[in-house]
């Protein structure tokens, strides 16, 4: 299968690029950034905030099952011309990394489909490669703890 | 590398990632490996041939028993690589699209 997304990474910037063909014709894929009620859909957090203008801002969080606060993210949106770009700061509060620079370019390719382009911009190249291999460390963690669990079921069941 | 689609491949699976986290710890037999899963001796020497395959692995022949340790060298290289943030954002824009394609327009 053809990988609809794709990365643009050059070793030794501070950027990436990331683009996707959407079959969404443009109005719709441009909705899914500015309704509240559809980002929390798509992303699976809670929009806080979400003025869609220039010199606006944004604050969505993210919760685990339980209820509990995992991760608030926040930013200003810079520019907002409808259907055409957005250009935002995006943060995660309390983390390492700070603020990155984001140019979101919509445009329609038919009738009936899309394309976004996602430039992203960091503050070192050293942090945007830390938060390109974040997902990879992610998941080493999620399978060490998946780990822990099974190492504990099967003590728990020598123990019976 | 052509090599790269079938690491990626092979670390998609929450097992395969398991037994290379177990790994990162000691060498372990096949046998050893298994006692720490819930699934089959088969299932668990199945998982040890694609990570062999994908060189993740390295055997050595230590008398009539095998201990797997990972290859570092390939490890790192995973380390280094990006297709996880790049699968996390296919994901998400997956799900935007799904969404999207059941949107009825408010009137």
């Amino acid at each position: 299968m053809e990988r609809k997304t794709k990365i643009h990474a050059e070793d030794g910037r501070q950027e990436i690029t990331i683009t996707r063909e959407f079959e969404l014709p443009l109005d719709l894929l441009f909705r899914a950034y500015t309704d509240a009620a559809i980002v929390e859909q798509w992303m699976g957090n809670k929009v806080l905030q979400l003025d869609n203008k220039a010199l606006g801002a944004y604050r969505f969080e993210t919760t685990d099952p339980k209820g509990n606060v995992v991760l608030r993210s926040r930013g200003t949106i810079h520019s907002f011309e409808p259907n055409h770009r957005i250009t935002r700061t995006f943060e995660m509060e309390n983390t390492p990394f700070e603020a990155q620079l984001e140019f979101l370019e919509f445009a329609a390719l038919t009738e009936s489909t899309s394309l976004l382009t996602m430039h992203v911009i960091y503050r070192s190249v050293a942090q945007r490669d830390q938060m390109l291999q974040l997902p990879f460390a992610q998941g080493i963690n999620m399978a060490h703890n998946r780990l822990e669990q099974i190492v504990l079921t099967v003590q728990s069941t020598n123990h019976e | 590398m052509e090599l790269r689609r079938d690491v990626f491949q092979a670390i998609a699976d929450p097992t395969r990632r398991a037994i290379l986290t177990l790994l990162a710890f000691q060498a372990m037999t096949p046998t050893a490996i298994a006692e720490n899963f819930g699934s089959t001796r088969q299932t668990i020497s199945k998982h040890i041939q694609i990570l062999s395959a994908c060189e993740l692995l390295q055997p050595q022949q230590n008398g009539r028993e095998i201990h797997y340790t990972l290859n570092a060298k390939n490890m790192k290289a995973i380390a280094d690589f990006i297709e996880p943030f790049r699968v996390l954002w296919e994901e998400r824009f997956n799900k935007l699209e799904d969404v999207m394609k059941q949107y009825i327009p408010k009137k």
